[in-house]
């Protein structure tokens, strides 16, 4: 079965997701990017959905128990290019993703994980 | 109320899901529905489909284009031979869910659509029905 | 039964259209078509003709019913001559007319025909009196359709000129929102929110319902929905220009409105400007060689 690949980008992960998915692809993807956030040491994962032009509640699922797990792996995950008819869908439909951040693309995606690090990076210099 | 198009898709795994969310498009596609609308059709065909597979144990959806005069719309029917749902009310609020789900399933997709129907017998089955008609 | 009457009708306007065809134009011409010159002679003479041409093509199926698939192509045509003709400045009666005048033209033509029994006369002029009936309704109402389509198409202009996103800085919108918001409404001002945050980039919306007159619960529904759209695309919302009264009914309600809100649009500037890292300075006048004020 083809899975969804995973790419490093500088501490944080990359997952481009540009098929229409099954469950199956889907929970794969969950447990990979799981299995890569602790040997890689990533500190965030960016999702890029900004080809999909469906997101339903599995795949809301999805993200939001990816943002779930990555938070308790110390690692910030943002989901990145939602198009405008998703988001008003999903709206609609109830998801509110709240658990889950959110940014325009790739590039400010990252530029947030990078904000968190360094303030929490400030943080531990006050405390030590 | 006449209808002229009429697909059948057999829901038996988690592939024939992605097949009713992209047949479901086609038909958007082709009776000229605005974006958001294909959107939020087939999003609620993909809900109501993955109900039907695992809740339903299995089933059929049937899209149908209709007319009714004025008018061009899509129609899809999932039906299936399961467990059927005890309390649809309870069913139709967010947030129910009797497995993994989120529980936004049914009530989503009547939000979604423009017209909703429900039947379901326990230890019969459950048909449910969604229309989206094309605006203006 | 109905193929003898359709093809006797079929029959009848195929060998005799020589005189069916200028009567018919004759008294439409009467009924004033041709007037102030808002359809051209040739144009008319060639829609009546094809018109029978495909008065006979249906008349075939031999079904006395203009609904029947045999009719689409007849339909079809009727169609779009309502539309010529509404945009030719033609009410929708002078349209139907149209099809209307044929009645005289035909019932003329048949009983001029000797070969035609009495009874075929009587069944064949109610056939045809159905049909031109059913087929003159239809132009009506494709008529009353194309009018509804302009309604609805200029219904949505105003809905999106009514609902302007405007940029105040970069990365900074708002949107003023005059008048009560809808379901239909929210939808607009959601679509068009969602694209200009994708087009520019925005990363803070400024939601201004300064002139929304009330606000109840299905507004604030609505509002919140826009508010989580936009989240999901990566933008915040700040609402503004809420007014006392408004922000009572809010609390009364028990709506929860998770979101930045701000009396004014300027202050909600301010706070989006703050956020988006930059300051308001004042400009130190360029020196002119005089002393400069301490303080200035």
């Amino acid at each position: 079965m083809d899975r969804i690949p995973i790419l490093k980008l500088g501490n944080s992960l990359l997952v481009t997701i540009q098929v229409d998915m099954h469950d199956r692809l889907a929970t794969a993807l969950e447990e990979d990017l799981t299995e890569k956030i602790v040997t890689l040491g990533a500190k965030g994962v960016l999702i890029d959905i900004s080809a999909l032009e469906i997101v339903d509640s599995f795949i809301g699922r999805m993200l939001d128990n990816i943002a779930a797990v990555s938070r308790i792996l110390d690692a910030d995950t943002v989901v990145v290019g939602m198009r405008p008819a998703v988001a008003i869908t999903l709206v609609e439909l109830g998801l509110s993703l709240s658990g889950v951040k959110t940014a325009l693309n790739v590039d400010r995606g990252m530029a947030m994980i990078q904000r968190r690090l360094q303030l929490d990076g400030a943080n531990a210099d006050d405390e030590g | 109320m006449p209808t002229t198009k009429v697909e059948c898709v057999a829901i038996r795994a988690s592939d024939d899901v992605v097949a009713v969310r992209q047949q479901t498009r086609v038909l958007a596609v082709g009776i000229g529905l605005s974006l958001v609308d294909q959107t939020k059709l087939v999003t609620a065909a993909s809900e109501l489909a993955r109900n039907t597979l695992d809740y339903g144990g299995g089933g059929e959806a049937r899209m149908e284009v209709i007319e009714d005069g004025r008018r061009r719309g899509l129609r899809l029917t999932f039906e299936d031979c399961g467990p059927g749902i005890p309390d649809i009310d309870a069913a139709l609020k967010d947030g129910f869910t009797t497995g993994k789900g989120l529980g936004l399933g049914l009530g989503g997709a009547r939000r979604l659509s423009n017209e909703f129907f429900i039947e379901s017998t326990v230890g019969v089955g459950t048909k449910v029905s969604i229309t989206r008609w094309k605006s203006g | 039964m109905a193929v003898t009457e359709t093809s006797t009708v079929a029959t009848l306007v195929t060998d005799h259209e020589g005189e069916i065809l200028p009567e018919w134009l004759a008294l439409q011409k009467k009924a004033g078509a041709l007037e102030s010159g808002r359809i051209r002679d040739a144009e008319l003479t060639a829609q009546c003709r094809k018109f029978l041409h495909f008065l006979c093509d249906g008349l075939e199926a031999g079904v006395i019913d203009s609904a029947h698939t045999s009719f689409a192509p007849l339909r079809e045509f009727l169609g779009d001559i309502s539309r010529s003709r509404a945009v030719q400045g033609f009410s929708p009666s002078e349209t139907a007319t149209f099809v209307f005048s044929l009645k005289q033209p035909l019932f003329d033509t048949m009983n001029r025909d000797k070969g035609i029994s009495p009874t075929q006369l009587a069944e064949t002029t109610w056939t045809i009196t159905r049909l031109l009936d059913q087929l003159g309704l239809y132009t009506f109402e494709a008529y009353q359709k194309g009018r509804e389509e302009v309604i609805a198409r200029q219904q949505r202009e105003i809905a999106e000129l009514s609902t302007p996103v405007v940029k105040l800085w970069d990365g900074i919108l708002a949107l003023p929102i005059i008048g009560t918001l809808d379901s239909e409404r929210t939808q607009i001002v959601m679509e068009n929110l969602l694209q200009t945050i994708v087009d520019q980039g925005s990363e803070i919306a400024i939601i201004d319902i300064t002139g929304v007159p009330t606000v109840d619960t299905l507004t604030a529904q609505h509002l919140l929905k826009t508010v989580a759209a936009a989240r999901l695309m990566g933008a915040d919302c700040i609402i503004s220009g809420i007014r006392p009264q408004i922000a009572q009914t809010i609390v009364h309600l028990g709506v929860e409105l998770n979101v930045v809100s701000k009396a004014t649009l300027a202050d909600a500037f301010a706070v989006a400007l703050r956020r988006t890292g930059r300051t308001v300075t004042k400009v130190r006048p360029a020196a002119t060689g005089g002393p400069v004020e301490p303080g200035e």
